[in-house]
């Protein structure tokens, strides 16, 4: 039991360590800002649920779980609200969502 | 495997204060301030110095970068072409960065019992404050009880800083009239035509007040006091006027009311100090406070923790309003 649940947890952190190092490779390879957005919230949601579920496990039922189950809703709440501001911002300081590469430095400068 | 993490945390240090110098955008120089901040928090976190890593994380990366981005608001985005002779200060960079680094060969190793901090009075306070204060959290003990002095003088310093704010940038308000809230105007100020963050913020908002108050009220036990609980305060009321517009924030709680709470902390702290010298103590010895002297220690720490969160409330805050009354020009 106490092995199954070591795995399970070591395979939650790996899949969570996976989803914030996909991420960070698409924050600095996406051509535009949307697109380096999208993949960098990623690590907010995708990464963040996997590493704390993986150290939830590791926690057992204790105090340590209900601040972790916390930090994972405030989390959840807060980083898409930011990556919503933060797109908005950029809608209002004028970059359009376009597919194409680099469009948004040529739009803000 | 501390060792290995905190040489990653520093070299990102190292490369992170590098690009906040390179960079031209203050804007950018203001976020990379903030991720230093969180680095160095992590830092302190991983030395097991988690009252300071609280500190640094809600001072350094949270209400810093909002004042910086206040500051940016009245200023330029970029910034000044770099004057001459400034070889004059390179050099002098160069100079103390060499005076340092041939001290640190005379530093103790990382972590050796036998270094100097730790023989000096460090463990005259790990041994006492069981028996003097009777509370876990030892950094709380020193801070509030051992080396109350000190963290008078910082209190007055936080409430001078803020003193000289408003000195400063409160002159002259903004010339559109009153400044009374008209809730029929439509105002463009706050983000209040925002549904998602509106929903948001007004969730969050009493839970980070009452984390707020249970970092101030928990500094006995666990990590936290008045300086980081202060911070918390001022950042629930900043996300208020930044979501709702400053006006209906000074509504909430006006100015005067900032001044209160600045003045009143630091009297308050000040106050129990002169009650110890009252009751036949020395000043700032709490143990006259209450029938035994443990107690009256913890009464004391309890009563000078509200005197700084106060003080860092109502001086942040006031900072805060200062910068946001202000006309960008």
């Amino acid at each position: 039991m106490k092995l199954a649940l070591d795995i399970l947890s070591w395979v939650l952190l790996t899949a969570g360590g996976a989803f914030v190092l996909v991420g960070g490779i698409g924050a600095l390879r996406m051509p535009n800002l949307y697109t380096r957005m999208h993949a960098a919230s990623v690590t907010d949601t995708m990464g963040a649920v996997l590493v704390i579920a993986g150290v939830m496990i590791q926690a057992g039922l204790s105090l340590v779980t209900l601040k972790l189950a916390a930090i994972l809703m405030f989390l959840l709440i807060t980083s898409p609200t930011a990556s919503y501001a933060l797109a908005n911002a950029a809608l209002l300081a004028g970059i359009k969502p376009s597919a194409g590469s680099a469009a948004d430095l040529e739009d803000a400068s | 495997m501390t060792v290995v993490l905190g040489v990653l945390l520093l070299t990102l240090l190292v490369i992170t204060a590098i690009a906040i110098v390179r960079t031209k955008n203050l804007f950018v120089a203001v976020m990379l301030l903030g991720i230093f901040s969180l680095l160095i928090a992590a830092n302190f976190f991983i030395l097991d110095a988690a009252d300071v890593a609280l500190t640094e994380a809600a001072v350094g990366a949270g209400i810093s970068t909002v004042l910086f981005l206040g500051a940016l608001a009245l200023t330029s985005e970029f910034e000044r072409a770099p004057t001459p002779h400034r070889w004059l200060s390179l050099a002098v960079v160069t100079g103390a960065t060499l005076v340092v680094l041939y001290a640190t060969f005379d530093k103790p190793a990382f972590g050796d019992p036998g270094a100097p901090v730790h023989q000096h009075v460090a463990p005259w306070y790990l041994q006492k404050t069981p028996e003097f204060v009777g509370i876990p959290n030892v950094v709380t003990a020193v801070l509030g009880s051992f080396r109350g002095y000190d963290t008078l003088g910082e209190v007055f310093v936080v409430f001078t800083a803020g003193i000289g704010v408003l000195f400063l940038l409160s002159g002259r308000r903004r010339p559109t009239g009153g400044r009374a809230y008209d809730p029929t105007q439509k105002t463009s100020i706050g983000l209040r035509s925002h549904v998602i963050p509106l929903v948001v913020s007004r969730l969050l908002t009493p839970f980070i007040l009452l984390f707020g108050l249970y970092v101030q009220f928990h500094g006995e036990y666990g990590p936290g006091g008045g300086f980081q609980a202060g911070a918390l305060i001022a950042a629930a009321f900043i996300l208020y006027a930044l979501i709702e517009g400053e006006e209906r924030c000074l509504e909430v709680l006006p100015q005067s009311a900032l001044n209160a709470l600045m003045v009143g902390g630091a009297l308050l702290y000040g106050g129990v100090g002169v009650m110890g010298i009252l009751l036949g103590a020395d000043f700032l010895d709490y143990s006259m406070l209450a029938a035994d002297p443990v107690s009256g220690q913890q009464l004391g720490i309890i009563l000078i923790e509200a005197g700084v969160g106060m003080t860092v409330t109502g001086v942040l805050l006031s900072i805060f309003h200062a910068f946001a009354a202000r006309d960008p020009t």
